[in-house]
């Protein structure tokens, strides 16, 4: 492997990108190019998986994967300016990133922010090499958008917690290597009685069972906790400190869900997808005046999202503190993913809502199931009508009792 | 809102300020009372000038301050917000127009005169109800102008017009023998008028090249919709407030979560609507595509200011119907901005048309 490209501060910025360019073009294989789509496959199989394995190591070993994290922990410990470069790099010469998960996105922030030193040193670099797959112990079939109901039973035993209960809606939780939960350890208090436990998913007692979901695909599982022995070692924070903690990891989810939704992995614009599909008359005008009256529509609205989500940025940067913009964005990304894939399937009519097999395309095929799936999306990371009690009671200040 | 320079942040404190103190709702009450047919006071807009307004997108060689577009918006969505009336906007599009099109000397006899306030200046553009339906039937022929003008603003009072004939837009001085004015009193209470021109004296803007008549119409666009950004905030936060205070069922209205949802929902589009117009103003500053942008933040201002005014009067109550409260008076201007210029469906189908589908 090239060494022109260490992480280090002193370096220029044009000095450090063009160390980035050569560490690319020495590491990033080429028979990737374009193929982001295989850092959300469970396992890459086939004749790109050598290729993909290489990757994921050459920049799990960079600490690449998760660029500012610090390097002491396995991160790449980048600055923002040159994580933008190493992304820019990356886009440029077709790279993706191959670490991923609920690790890297929430799960490792906050362990930074509330682990103690030798849980970051366990946990941390195994993320950052893409190496443990971590899953989420929140919701429970009585705590959904009321999660600090949450029942699931730590008992103290000393110098460990014997945990019982039922996780659900636990993502990839049939494939996880590790679970972060909230538990209950005192029945008498609500949001001062959870902690946060680590819970290792090959510990007896821990069973898996996934839930098919409309779309066909099982994301998510129940999770059951029968007598799960966990050490106490593996409680983040202190206990009654669960409910904080896991709030604060949600907000790294919001952060990761924005924008997240069904139709955006259409390479086709609607208008395009329109043309193809419906056509044009003589003046190049779509054929369907309504259809197209309601394109232009959404057309205007998602381009005013990605303005908003562009200010909400410049506005965190000027040093104003957060905008109160930025409270809209999942309600609204969420909101235009579910209306873009509706509006896929009018344009593409029966030929969008095929199931599998032939006389469908994979694009018709990957839209279908795309619309199904993305209904979570208002429904996960604190649905709609939770946030808009957040902005109401937050924001706008409409209390309950004044 | 977007990041502001020092500068900018002066501006809108200003006109914050001056809105607040100088030109509250009242102010325009007074004169709808008064039953003023200029629909705006000749000292107010004096002040603005004396305060560097109306100079804002002029060029300093012709004594404006050259402040830019995103400033002048600064201005307007602070007089929105109180419904102030004043030819700031149409005296900017008019003059914004001559910096595009004009010659030197058309620039020298006009623009100094704008940005000194002591003239106001206006677009004449539809000749029917519904902008942009029908071609212009206004003829230029041997150096005189022929045809009619509907709802042109401050119409009754404008100094100089600037008319939009079949071939392009030529400049017609107020006082020409040969132009008429009939009054149109409309729900704003604001001046409008039907402007004939019967073989009266114009010259033509003669610059600016093809995309002309876009630039200036689009132009514009921007400006209304940044007044109905802050007619949509004032609504907004004055029916927040009500909710705030008025008890029924032993507690306040703000209490009740079908209502704060709908308040949710409002301010979610609100912010939604301000990236949009914020980003059109930035455009016209920047030489981003003008006509995409201005399309799509008319279209969105236009329905936004519709939900909000129509939500305004139902979260209200019956008092939302009174006269005497204020949020009446924004349906009966919103409704008039919203047509100004292309209603929604126009816009979705401009919109549509340059983006080529």
């Amino acid at each position: 492997m090239s060494t022109a490209a260490r992480a280090d501060d002193s370096l220029d910025p044009e000095a450090f990108r063009s160390g980035v360019r050569a560490w690319l073009d020495a590491n990033f294989p080429r028979s990737l190019k374009g193929r982001a789509q295989l850092a959300l496959e469970l396992d890459v199989t086939g004749p790109e998986a050598a290729d993909f394995n290489a990757w994921k190591a050459a920049m799990g070993s960079k600490g690449w994967g998760t660029p500012t994290w610090p390097a002491e922990y396995g991160g790449g410990g980048l600055s923002k300016e040159q994580a933008k470069i190493l992304s820019q790099e990356m886009a440029r010469a077709g790279a993706f990133n191959p670490i991923g998960g609920m690790g890297v996105m929430m799960f490792g922030p906050t362990l930074l922010e509330y682990g103690s030193e030798e849980q970051k040193q366990e946990h941390i670099p195994a993320i950052c090499r893409g190496e443990i797959r971590w899953c989420q112990g929140y919701s429970e079939p009585g705590a959904g958008s009321d999660l600090a109901s949450l029942q699931t039973f730590a008992e103290d035993k000393g110098d460990h917690y014997i945990v019982n209960g039922q996780k659900t809606w636990t993502s990839g939780g049939q494939w996880a290597d590790k679970c972060f939960a909230l538990v209950r350890t005192d029945k008498s208090k609500k949001h001062e009685g959870i902690t946060f436990l680590l819970i290792d998913m090959t510990t007896p007692g821990v069973t898996t069972k996934p839930i098919r979901l409309i779309s066909g695909a099982s994301p998510f599982c129940e999770t059951f906790f029968d007598n799960v022995v966990v050490p106490k070692t593996n409680r983040v924070g202190k206990e009654g400190e669960g409910w904080t903690i896991g709030k604060r990891l949600l907000q790294h989810e919001r952060t990761n869900l924005v924008g997240a939704g069904a139709g955006l992995n259409s390479s086709k614009s609607l208008p395009d997808l329109a043309k193809q599909y419906v056509g044009t008359d003589q003046n190049g005008k779509l054929r369907d005046a309504d259809l197209r009256a309601r394109i232009a529509m959404f057309e205007m609205k998602w381009r005013a999202f990605l303005q908003t989500a562009r200010r909400v940025a410049d506005e965190s940067k000027s040093g104003n503190g957060v905008s109160v913009a930025s409270s809209i964005l999942k309600i609204a990304g969420t909101k235009f993913g579910q209306e873009r894939s509706e509006l896929s399937l009018e344009i593409m009519g029966m030929q969008g809502l095929g199931w599998e097999g032939e006389g469908f395309s994979p694009d018709e095929l990957r839209t279908t199931r795309g619309w199904l799936g993305g209904k979570a999306t208002t429904i996960y990371g604190g649905s709609t009508e939770i946030q808009n009690n957040v902005i109401a009671k937050r924001i706008l200040g409409m209390l309950d009792h004044q | 809102m977007a990041v502001l320079s020092e500068e900018q942040s002066m501006l809108r404190d200003m006109a914050q300020d001056w809105v607040n103190n100088e030109s509250p709702v009242s102010a325009f009450r007074k004169l709808r009372d008064s039953g003023s047919r200029q629909g705006f006071d000749p000292a107010v807009y004096a002040e603005m000038a004396s305060m560097g307004w109306t100079g804002i997108v002029i060029p300093e060689a012709y004594g404006g301050t050259d402040f830019g577009w995103f400033s002048l918006g600064l201005v307007l969505e602070e007089l929105g917000r109180t419904l102030t009336p004043s030819p700031l906007a149409s005296s900017s599009a008019a003059a914004a127009a001559i910096v595009l099109g004009g010659s030197d000397e058309q620039k020298d006899k006009w623009l100094p005169r704008i940005a000194a306030g002591e003239i106001v200046a206006t677009l004449a553009t539809d000749e029917g109800p519904r902008h942009g339906q029908g071609a212009i039937e206004t003829r230029h022929f041997d150096g005189k102008l022929f045809g009619r003008k509907q709802f042109v603003d401050n119409g009754d009072s404008a100094d100089l017009f600037v008319v939009l004939a079949s071939d392009g837009w030529y400049l017609v001085d107020g006082g020409s023998a040969g132009l008429t004015r009939s009054t149109r009193s409309m729900t704003d209470s604001r001046s409008h008028a039907e402007i004939g021109f019967d073989s009266v004296p114009a010259t033509k803007l003669d610059c600016g090249g093809e995309g002309l008549t876009d630039t200036i119409l689009d132009q514009a666009r921007i400006l209304c919709a940044i007044e109905m950004l802050g007619m949509c905030r004032q609504l907004f936060d004055v029916t927040l407030d009500y909710l705030k205070q008025r008890i029924q069922f032993d507690q306040v209205l703000a209490s009740f979560q079908a209502l704060q949802h709908r308040m949710a929902a409002l301010f979610t589009e609100i912010e939604l609507t301000r990236s949009a117009v914020e980003g059109a103003l930035a455009a016209l500053d920047n030489g981003g595509d003008i006509s995409v942008t201005a399309a799509q933040a008319k279209a969105l201002a236009n329905d936004m200011l519709n939900t909000m005014s129509r939500e305004a009067i139902q979260l209200h109550g019956g008092i939302g119907m009174t006269d005497e409260f204020d949020v009446g008076l924004y349906i009966k201007r919103a409704r008039i901005l919203e047509n100004a210029f292309g209603n929604s469906a126009f816009m979705r189908d401009r919109f549509a048309q340059l983006l080529a589908f």
